[in-house]
């Protein structure tokens, strides 16, 4: 798929991957096999009919394409973007088994892309209204294809957004230049077109508890998301200068900190940034520093480049955009000037060892091996937990121990009734897909329990 | 969304009284809790206390000081403008039960936040005594209010121009005098204060409660801006405060952590204030 360069790229915000032309979208869509038994399908979280939307593209026929993915995905924009396709549907694409599999991500993205050009988005086929009212909330990913699906089934669908815009961590979390803005305004808006009501600036658990809303609403699906950031617990953590990724990328996508002072919440520019992590996120943070004009970025890792959970795409533009990968390193310890700011970095030197209960090998600290490096601004990017707010103010219901709501794997149910959840909410930091997976779930097991309900 | 502006004034130099039209909030909101404003949709998200509400109106009232390009836009909101974030009540409020004797001590800002905490914990039965200070009579407001709600009201000046010449240093001997021992000291106010008092408080074993105010974004438990060391722990003002014991915090943290933008704050007031008046 055509890039914008990288010495172009770092420069701006602007969507690094440029999305395929007409002609590139049929010749690819075209090396589908049309397997009688897809294995494609059952890669997909949220078990779009691959073969039936790539069948639409090679015949010339995008809108019913886009129809096809609709079904069972009503933010294919997103996911033709952020999806780790190869991870899931590519993986089992059979044409993958001798040589690359076909891109399905970016023919998603293509048709949805497709479509908001054309300017008129279509409605699908909606059920007669049910009268049964449910709430959602948060605006993510979970809780958008919660809605969408409920109210295509007939029922009366309201989200509560504790932020002033709605989409989550499309919104706040993911970048521009991965995933514009524009792109989930427009998703957003369209199952408000469908006849969701959406209220922002409403925190449920602060504003109103579930419990008030349950005696207005029939069930409530919780999709509140990520929480608290996970620090390292080593020493020099809340120096000034040292960012979670959850700050430093709100700054810079939900709050446009990168246009401060045209805006007015103010982001650092530092010259020399670690970050320290190795997932999707630690990858977004680094190569915003590098937008952001750092002279240097480090992205601190402390396995090797084989284990990096990020997407290999993003590790690629990663790279490619300058950002230095140290492997194998482990900081110890923040050091600070005399008024508070973050001026070095310890790290330890770390060898893999055998494989530990996650697959991956171990890392060991070289002993001795302590080496100091000086950075002025620090973006720790090890994962979240939970949002704590709905556990701390809903009595009754089952919280883990890493403060996520429980809920069953078939229905997405919690421990009280009426109450279903997905998402960050229930898994931790996950990914969009398995949000919108979980969203599915939810959704339909809602929709049984409000018709059976008569 | 929008929400409407009821009152904007300043009842004391730099000081403004901010009353805004939220029912949502003003159902729910309860002493020593805060809400999240945007002044407009550039804005960044700040947090303010509140300091009163009209649950039958649906209004909420903050005291807010201008300090930089944010307030400075809060500053020059007038009745039946809107702005387009006004979200709360966040925070968990302030502990309320009958104690015996509460010292409520308010300075700045923090005697607006302080207020309602005052007429709670009288409501509860408790002993109230309550401590204004502020470097000039000038900068007093609101003593009426807490005349209603409190068993005495002390007043304290730098100048002495009100009430007893000096600073929140004489509150021990000040009350000591008055014959009066409190089982709980609540402090709302500048990060100074707060730290200066806990200090005071200290060796006194007077079990002392801060409201914090670290920067903030989201304010919902999700960015880890407001993180800060109470007892050695991280805690997070937004979901585990804003009141903590003040013996326990990090002052010296604390205070360079709400430093850390202080150049962009005042930045904008250089270049942009005189054309937004036009």
């Amino acid at each position: 798929m055509p890039k914008q360069t990288p010495w172009e790229r770092i420069k701006n915000f602007e969507e690094v991957a440029l999305g395929y032309p007409i002609e590139t979208a049929v010749e690819e869509a075209s090396r589908c096999l049309q397997c009688k038994k897809p294995f494609c399908n059952q890669g997909c979280p949220v078990g779009i009919d691959i073969p039936g939307f790539i069948k639409c593209i090679v015949e010339g026929d995008i809108a019913s394409g886009v129809k096809k993915i609709k079904e069972t995905n009503a933010l294919p924009a997103i996911c033709g973007r952020v999806c780790p396709q190869e991870e899931q549907c590519e993986k089992m694409c059979v044409v993958g088994k001798k040589g690359d599999p076909l891109s399905i991500g970016r023919l998603e993205r293509f048709v949805a892309d497709w479509e908001a050009a054309q300017g008129k988005i279509e409605v699908p086929d909606m059920a007669p209204k049910t009268g049964k009212k449910v709430a959602i909330v948060g605006a993510g990913p979970a809780g958008v294809t919660v809605a969408n699906d409920l109210i295509i089934l007939g029922h009366d669908v309201t989200i509560f957004e504790a932020l002033h815009e709605c989409g989550g961590v499309l919104m706040y979390g993911i970048p521009e230049f991965r995933l514009p803005k524009r792109i989930v305004n427009r998703e957003v808006e369209y199952v408000r077109s469908l006849g969701v009501k959406i209220y922002t600036d409403f925190v449920v658990g602060k504003t109103r508890t579930v419990d008030q809303l349950l005696k207005e609403f029939d069930a409530i699906f919780v999709g509140s998301g990520a929480g608290l950031p996970w620090f390292m617990e080593i020493p020099g953590e809340n120096l000034n200068g040292v960012f979670s990724a959850n700050e430093y990328l709100t700054r810079v996508n939900l709050m446009k900190g990168f246009r401060f002072p045209e805006y007015d919440t103010p982001v650092k520019r530092p010259s020399r940034v670690a970050v320290v992590g190795g997932g999707n996120v630690a990858m977004d943070s680094a190569r915003t520093a590098i937008r952001l004009g750092a002279d240097e970025v480090h992205l601190v890792y402390r396995r090797s480049r084989t284990e990096l959970p990020a997407r290999i795409e993003e590790v690629e533009n990663a790279e490619e955009e300058g950002v230095i990968f140290d492997l194998l390193t482990l900081p110890v310890r923040l050091i600070g000037d005399e008024r508070g700011w973050i001026k070095e970095m310890e790290c330890l030197r770390m060898e893999l060892g055998e494989p530990d209960s996650s697959g991956r090998r171990k890392p060991i600290p070289v002993e001795g091996s302590n080496f100091i490096v000086p950075f002025d601004a620090a973006v720790i990017a090890i994962g979240n937990s939970p949002n704590p707010l709905i556990p701390m103010t809903t009595p009754g219901l089952e919280i883990s121990k890493k403060g996520g709501i429980v809920t069953s794997a078939e229905t997405g149910q919690t421990s009280r009734p009426n109450i279903w959840a997905g998402g960050d909410i229930v898994r931790g930091a996950a990914t969009v897909i398995s949000a919108m997976g979980d969203g599915r779930i939810a959704a339909a097991s809602i929709h049984k329990h409000l018709m059976n309900k008569e | 969304m929008a929400y409407k502006i009821i009152e904007r004034r300043m009842i004391v130099p730099n000081l403004h009284e901010f009353i805004v039209e939220a029912p949502a909030v003003a159902e729910s909101v309860k002493p020593g809790n805060f809400v999240i404003v945007r002044p407009d949709e550039h804005g960044e998200r700040i947090p303010l206390s509140v300091a009163d509400w009209d649950r039958t109106a649906g209004t909420v009232t903050s005291i807010f000081m201008q300090v930089g390009g944010s307030t400075a836009k809060l500053a020059r909101l007038k009745p039946g403008n809107t702005i387009p974030t006004y979200v709360g009540p966040l925070g968990k409020e302030t502990v309320i039960q009958n104690f015996g004797a509460v010292l409520c001590l308010g300075g700045c800002y923090g005697i607006g936040s302080i207020y309602p905490i005052a007429r709670a914990l009288k409501e509860a039965g408790n002993k109230v005594y309550s401590v204004l200070e502020a470097r000039s009579s000038f900068l007093l407001y609101w003593e009426d209010k807490f005349h209603k709600v409190s068993d005495k009201v002390f007043i304290i000046t730098r100048d002495g121009t009100r009430g007893k010449k000096g600073h929140i240093g004489q509150i021990p001997e000040m009350l000591q005098q008055a014959g009066i021992v409190p089982n709980l000291t609540i402090v709302n106010g500048c990060t100074f204060q707060m730290m200066r008092m806990s200090q005071i408080t200290k060796p006194l074993g007077w079990k002392t409660i801060v409201n914090m105010n670290p920067i903030m974004i989201d304010g919902t438990g999700m960015c880890g801006v407001c993180r800060l060391s109470v007892g050695g722990k991280m805690k997070f003002a937004c979901v585990d405060g804003p009141d903590f014991d003040g013996h326990e915090i990090d002052w010296e943290e604390f205070l360079a952590r709400r430093k850390s933008y202080n150049p962009e704050e005042v930045d904008p007031l250089r270049h942009s204030s005189c054309r937004s008046h036009f």
